[in-house]
């Protein structure tokens, strides 16, 4: 096996950048005082928590008051969804969503349809593009918020967030993106684009786990997710994890550096790796848009095999990726967003997902081209799928 | 790598025993795998109630080759009666357990195995095996 490992799962999660890390050391240990506190040792870890702050509004053009500090992701999303809806209730009870946005957003949108509340899911076309003709379509006076991911975590494609904001603003509705995989990736500008709320996680981006923040325009009346302290303005209880996020603002102030030209770099290999694949193995298709899309996302259906057994003998050649497979995580349904762009289920299985990083070279590009068609081969000629193995 | 399969499930997925069609087979079953969708294919030949050659093609996670795989290792050479009694259990043992969610995959092997002695049975006997009930295959049409 090759002595180098490649890591082509940056969707997934990323390395924290080493800046990043030697940004959170000192408030382990040396700066730990709890920013509530009114002392030095408090006072300390505050003006840190603030200039954190400082440098996440410069990525999307917002103001320190409207960033709260999450988990990451996952509780952005929750956030958004449930303290827009409960914090409306009097308003309306309907919210519009799509088939395709991460399960943070879709089962918190289950959990609210269980409780009462109407949930449109819209469709997408076979890129995975939500048509801002149909989120038209569904508002009506009782809509309260409208959720639609910036860009999707599995198949890359960027939505027209400009076009649906506009429409949902001109009907007085609040609007939601996760923009979880591009937040520091790509420009966000949240007041040209007008989006109400953004969920952002801090470990995509080079920072670190645990940590990320939500967006809120000032003036948006929402629920607190967590009770019990005023940190965040009393939208967020819960002593603060300075470390974390510290570590998250110094991966801002890297993002801002080098996002453009990152950008350019990831774009021209993800498209070689998509040529090299499509030149290489016969009857595969790239699942998302072609060029909207995200500058590190490849996602192919190989057919006649499933996800599992390439991600396995990808990693046996010490290759990491993922799958759109359902035998990967546990869970045993194809990915619903590979179903909703309509790949029919064996080709669900059989899809496979390479999101590339900083660190990313050329060579592995070229690697990953060489060592991913023999074994695509071998699993071929094992599959009753594939009429006379070849 | 250190990853969910045990090293005995590792080496059937990585280097498959009895992988392939058999031209002289006369008996072949096809399961699919009702939970997952994965699709399994077994080819015996039988002689004097023995069955001297298998084969398999699979469509599938680690776990449903690495089970196929030690199946038709468990049943060459065995009578009909003695591979009609390989349970999915004994299958994964042999594999040196399986994890759970993987479990499911096993079943197929097993049900794969008997497709292929029914479809064996009912050409040479003209009846199938008694109370031989397999999965559906599933709904969605697979594109060849
Ligand atoms: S057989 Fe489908 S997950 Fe294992």
């Amino acid at each position: 096996m090759d002595a180098k490992r490649i890591y082509l799962d940056h969707a997934a999660t990323t390395p924290a950048h080493p800046d990043v890390v030697k940004a959170m050391q000192p408030y382990f240990s040396d700066i730990y005082g709890n920013p509530s506190s009114i002392h030095s040792f408090g006072q300390e870890a505050k003006a840190a928590l603030e200039s954190a702050r400082e440098k996440v509004v410069v990525l999307i053009n917002a103001r320190p008051d409207e960033i709260v500090f999450t988990s990451g992701g996952t509780e952005s999303d929750n956030f958004a969804l449930t303290g827009i809806v409960y914090a409306n209730e009097k308003k309306g009870d309907h919210i519009i969503t799509s088939k395709i946005e991460h399960h943070a957003v879709t089962e918190c949108a289950d959990f609210l349809a269980k409780r009462g509340f109407n949930v449109t899911y819209l469709p997408v076309d076979k890129y995975g593009m939500v048509d801002p003709m149909d989120v038209k379509k569904a508002i009506t006076d009782k809509t309260v918020l409208v959720s639609i991911m910036h860009a999707n975590n599995e198949i890359g494609t960027i939505e027209p967030l400009a076009d649906i904001i506009k429409i949902v603003k001109e009907k007085g509705v609040f609007f939601h993106t996760d923009a979880v995989q591009t937040f520091g990736h790509l420009p966000i500008d949240v007041n040209k684009i007008k989006a109400d709320l953004l969920s952002l996680s801090g470990h995509k981006f080079y920072g670190p786990k645990g940590v990320g923040a939500l967006y809120i325009r000032k003036g948006t009346r929402i629920v607190p997710f967590l009770r019990g302290g005023a940190q965040e303005s009393n939208r967020r209880a819960s002593t603060e994890n300075v470390p974390g996020i510290v570590g998250m603002g110094a991966a801002c102030m890297i993002a801002q550096a080098e996002m453009a030209t990152a950008a350019l770099r990831e774009t021209a290999l993800r498209d070689k790796l998509i040529r090299g694949i499509m030149e290489k193995i016969p009857e595969v298709t790239l699942n998302g848009h072609p060029t909207a899309r995200l500058p590190n996302n490849v996602n192919i259906a190989i057919k006649y095999v499933e996800g599992e057994s390439i991600l396995l003998n990808l990693d046996m050649m010490g290759i990491a990726a993922s799958s759109g497979s359902a035998c990967t995580s546990g869970s045993l349904d194809p990915s619903h967003v590979l179903l909703a762009i309509g790949v029919p289920h064996a080709l669900a299985h059989g899809s496979l997902r390479m999101t590339l990083g900083r660190q990313t070279t050329v060579s592995d590009i070229d690697r990953t081209i060489e060592v991913l068609p023999p074994i695509v081969e071998k699993l071929r000629a094992m599959s009753p799928l594939k009429k006379g193995g070849k | 790598m250190a990853g969910p399969y045990s090293e005995k499930v590792m080496d059937h997925f990585m280097h498959p025993r009895n992988v392939g069609e058999l031209p002289d087979a006369n008996g072949i079953g096809q399961v699919g795998n009702p939970v997952c969708g994965d699709i399994m294919k077994m080819y015996i030949k039988v002689k004097d109630n023995i069955i001297t050659d298998v084969k398999f093609q699979t469509f599938g996670c680690g776990a449903a080759i690495a089970t196929s795989s030690m199946a038709t290792e468990l049943i060459k050479g065995k009578t009909l009666e003695e591979a009609l009694k390989l349970t999915n259990k004994a299958v994964a043992e042999a594999l040196d357990g399986l994890p759970k969610v993987k479990m499911h995959c096993s079943v197929l092997a097993e049900e794969a195995v008997q497709a292929a002695i029914d479809d064996y049975l009912k050409k040479t006997t003209g009846k199938g095996l008694p109370g031989f009930k397999p999965h559906e295959e599933p709904l969605e049409e697979h594109e060849h």
